[in-house]
């Protein structure tokens, strides 16, 4: 083609072109919703143990295999289950006079590979159908990513503040240099409470660090415990199914919430996919994190949305992996946490499929910053599409877990953030923060707008944390001794929920008041119109509230 | 019969007239790449080709014509081959206090050649060896053949690193600074963006090595971040991935690499 057509140039240079795509390649994973090779179902059950599991004998299991077969489906329901079709089982999904839990005790007698053939049956309609009804708790949520280029505590615990009053209810940090951890989670986790008494958080990190964090109410959930769906991934992470059940243990020990994170094209991007399906792989691992108790998963492919996002039916897969979580009674915190697309229609696109049925966590999340600031590597959505985001509320009545805010509300709490961490520092004999920082903070967009801190005092200040075993309680009588008793009452709070263990069961928040919503006290009831939660009262007053609405009287 | 240039210019002419007697969308078929023919001349400017045509005529009847992009359904491996490394002398623990201990992926420099954002590999080892040795400390290069984990290949060089400090290096760019006795998944410094990697960064990444070597109170090296980062290069770095994994040999753990 000497002489170009004007229209494909133009075509060729719009944002979706420079996303990545490739042909499906069952042989390399590339492949969203079923591969050749994936197995076909199916089970023996011999004195009470399962010796065939998808087309493998027992002596042919590997480790994933071997746990499923162990402990993941319900050997009394699994001749019931998997004598059924797959469109009979997928329509009861669907179907508004099958109740949840008769949807969830069929569930509990099939295979991964059934599983795959039954989200199959189902196209993206019916996928949102189905989270619709099948999420754990009633009324949907939303959680952030707060996270800064300069790993800055501070500005962590502004952002933290805002989040929170903008309504997230639970709140993420990651750190670029990992040993900044200590720093930011004690930012992360006065900032929260200073925005909104009870949001959870939590600080993304290497595991014994994460865990250590948490078992000193530092943290006040965790979220990174990472599980694979072949046995060769699981075992370049230095890991198995075992020692994640010992890990989540762990932390249940001391009463923390945990949730698993798993998702579509890690295999394929560790090399060793085995040739099976993303989908396939997902239900692997879903099976393995119900197994080892968890409550919940991240999951919706995460940080791996490129490879889904570049094969046929990738976006779709990952609608249908969230609802296995579902249908398998776990938590879902659905993704849309990392950046997708070049294109702002195909990332809104994206997040649709779970913003509008509702799932426990639409985003997993979302970047309460600009996207540079966020050390995920960007989330799907960020700070600058706040005002998008909740025009997507009003424009839908949908409840995507935010909510509009004024400007003199945000400026108040991140002054009174930064200035709780300002004092607890000093109080706790930790590197300075100055009286500029503090402002430049509390009116910052992002790290652009900040001061630079001393990384190496900090640092020192970080280890100093850890060898001198600073607690959460340290944190409180920080608090009440500078005077935010307020602030100390809440983190004091969050501290309590450790030892009531409430917030350990299935999907749970907190409300401003420390009441726990559960997928066990407020189950989601949804069967069809008229039924579930609806966005009505004062959530849809609130919602509608947006700024830049236009005033009569001024015209 | 014999080949002349006068055979060739009837039968051209006996082609062209049949060609202009035909629908217009046969006239299409006149294309340089067919038959070395230009147009009648009632085709202005634009030579089309005779399977755009074709393609059209499949298109509108439902078929689906040929695809640009070739199928690569059924093939196993990236490679075929794997390298040999079994004649490479086994790497060995070092000895000197000021050493750094590069580690690098098993396709490094062999099945690829440029990280993801195509600095040439020679150049990536030897900014970060220039880097190690202007802060007046030693370098010595291995290739990780058990793992392509870039955490875990840092942590390896760290541990045959005579100072117990190791540097990572996967093929597409990806680069962790280790220390020995480190959890496998904890780093002294990690470079997760391998697109965002200058040669400048590789020479501050041996610099900051050298220091940790020499027990010095370091400032990592600011992160950067571009968000767009995935949606351009993940699919790339899935495939340059499954390269690197397909040339482990695991058994001959790391071999000593002078590239």
């Amino acid at each position: 083609m000497a002489k170009r057509s004007k229209r494909f140039e133009v075509l060729d240079q719009r944002p979706v072109n420079k996303d990545g795509y490739i042909n499906e390649w069952p042989e390399m994973g590339f492949v969203a919703m079923h591969s050749p090779y994936d197995p076909k179902p199916s089970i023996r059950i011999e004195n009470g143990k399962i010796v065939e599991l998808d087309g493998k004998q027992a002596s042919e299991y590997d480790f994933l295999d071997q746990f499923i077969a162990d402990y993941a489906i319900n050997k009394e329901q699994a001749p019931v289950s998997m004598a059924m079709s797959n469109v009979e089982i997928a329509r009861k999904i669907v179907d508004i006079d099958t109740p949840r839990k008769e949807v969830l005790k069929i569930i509990s007698g099939i295979t991964p590979a059934k599983m795959v053939e039954v989200i199959n049956e189902l196209n993206v309609v019916e996928l949102m159908m189905g989270m619709q009804k099948i999420r754990a708790r009633k009324r949907p949520g939303n959680q952030a990513h707060i996270t800064n280029l300069k790993d800055d505590p501070v500005q962590i615990a502004a952002d933290a503040a805002e989040g929170a009053l903008r309504g997230f209810a639970e709140e993420e940090t990651t750190m670029g240099v990992a040993r900044y951890a200590p720093l930011d989670a004690m930012g992360l986790l006065i900032g929260s409470q200073v925005g909104r008494p009870g949001v959870l958080t939590q600080c993304s990190s290497e595991e014994a660090t994460e865990l250590e964090l948490g078992i000193r109410g530092l943290t006040t959930y965790a979220e990174t415990l990472s599980v694979y769906g072949t046995e060769k991934v699981f075992i370049d992470g230095d890991d198995t199914p075992y020692s994640k059940a010992f890990l989540n243990s762990a932390y249940a020990s001391r009463g923390l919430k945990v949730r698993f994170t798993s998702g579509s094209g890690s295999e394929v991007l560790m090399g060793s996919s085995e040739m099976k399906s993303m989908l396939y792989l997902e239900c692997r691992c879903l099976y393995v994190t119900k197994v080892c108790g968890s409550q919940g998963i991240q999951n919706g492919s995460v940080s791996c949305i490129g490879i889904p996002g570049s094969v046929p039916a990738g976006i779709r897969e990952v609608i249908g992996e969230n609802l296995v979580a579902a249908l398998l009674g776990l938590e879902c915190a659905s993704s849309n946490d990392q950046s997708f697309s070049n294109s702002d229609m195909r990332r809104t696109a994206r997040t649709m499929l779970e913003f509008l049925p509702g799932t426990d966590f639409i985003f997993s999340g979302y970047a309460a910053e600009p996207n540079y600031d966020n050390m995920f590597a960007g989330s799907n959505f960020d700070a600058e599409d706040f005002d998008d985001y909740n025009v997507f509320q009003r424009d839908m009545q949908v409840d995507g877990g935010l909510r509009p805010v004024k400007e003199e509300d945000v400026i108040y709490v991140r002054n009174k953030a930064a200035r709780a961490v300002q004092a607890v520092f000093r109080q706790l004999g930790l590197a300075e923060v100055t009286d500029e920082q503090v402002e430049a903070i509390t009116y910052a967009h992002g790290s652009k707008d900040t001061l630079p801190r001393d990384v190496a005092a900090d640092l020192m200040s970080a280890e100093d944390v850890m060898k001198r075993g600073i607690t959460g309680v340290d944190v409180v009588r920080a608090l009440q001794e500078t005077g935010f008793s307020d602030v100390a009452k809440s983190v004091l709070s969050m501290l309590e929920q450790r030892v009531v263990g409430d917030y350990m069961q299935t999907a749970a928040i907190l409300d401003h008041e420390f009441h726990v919503m559960s997928g066990v006290n407020t189950p989601n009831d949804y069967l069809g119109p008229g039924t579930g939660y609806r966005v009505e009262g004062k959530r849809w007053e609130e919602i509608k509230r947006i700024p830049h609405r236009i005033n009569p009287m001024d015209i | 019969m014999q080949v002349s240039d006068d055979l060739v210019k009837q039968i051209t002419e006996q082609v062209m007239r049949a060609l202009r007697a035909q629908e217009p969308e046969s006239r299409e078929g006149t294309g340089r790449k067919e038959n070395g023919l230009t147009g009648s001349g009632n085709v202005p400017n634009t030579l089309f080709k005779m399977d755009a045509a074709r393609h059209v005529r499949q298109v509108i009847s439902g078929e689906l014509g040929d695809d640009d992009v070739p199928s690569m359904a059924g093939r196993k491996r990236i490679n075929e081959r794997r390298t040999d490394y079994s004649g490479y002398p086994r790497a060995a623990k070092g000895t000197d206090p000021k050493e750094v201990v590069i580690g690098v992926g098993a396709a490094f420099q062999r099945e690829i050649k440029k990280t993801i954002s195509g600095i040439p590999l020679e150049e990536v080892l030897s900014n970060v060896r220039a880097g190690i040795e202007e802060e007046g400390m030693t370098s010595r290069v291995v290739k990780i053949l058990d793992t392509s984990d870039v955490g875990f290949m840092a942590l390896e060089a760290a541990k045959l690193s005579g100072s117990g400090i190791g540097i990572g290096i996967q093929s597409k760019g990806t680069t962790v600074i280790s220390q020995k006795d480190l959890y496998p998944l904890s780093n002294l410094e990690l470079f997760p963006q391998a697109p965002l990697m200058t040669r400048e960064t590789y020479r501050r990444i041996g610099q900051n090595a050298a220091r940790y070597v020499k027990g010095e109170n370091v400032t990592p090296i600011p992160s950067v971040n571009d968000p767009m980062v995935r949606p351009k290069f993940q699919v790339k770095a899935a495939i340059m991935h499954i390269t690197e994994t397909e040339q482990l040999d695991p058994e001959l753990k790391a071999v000593e690499w002078n590239g």
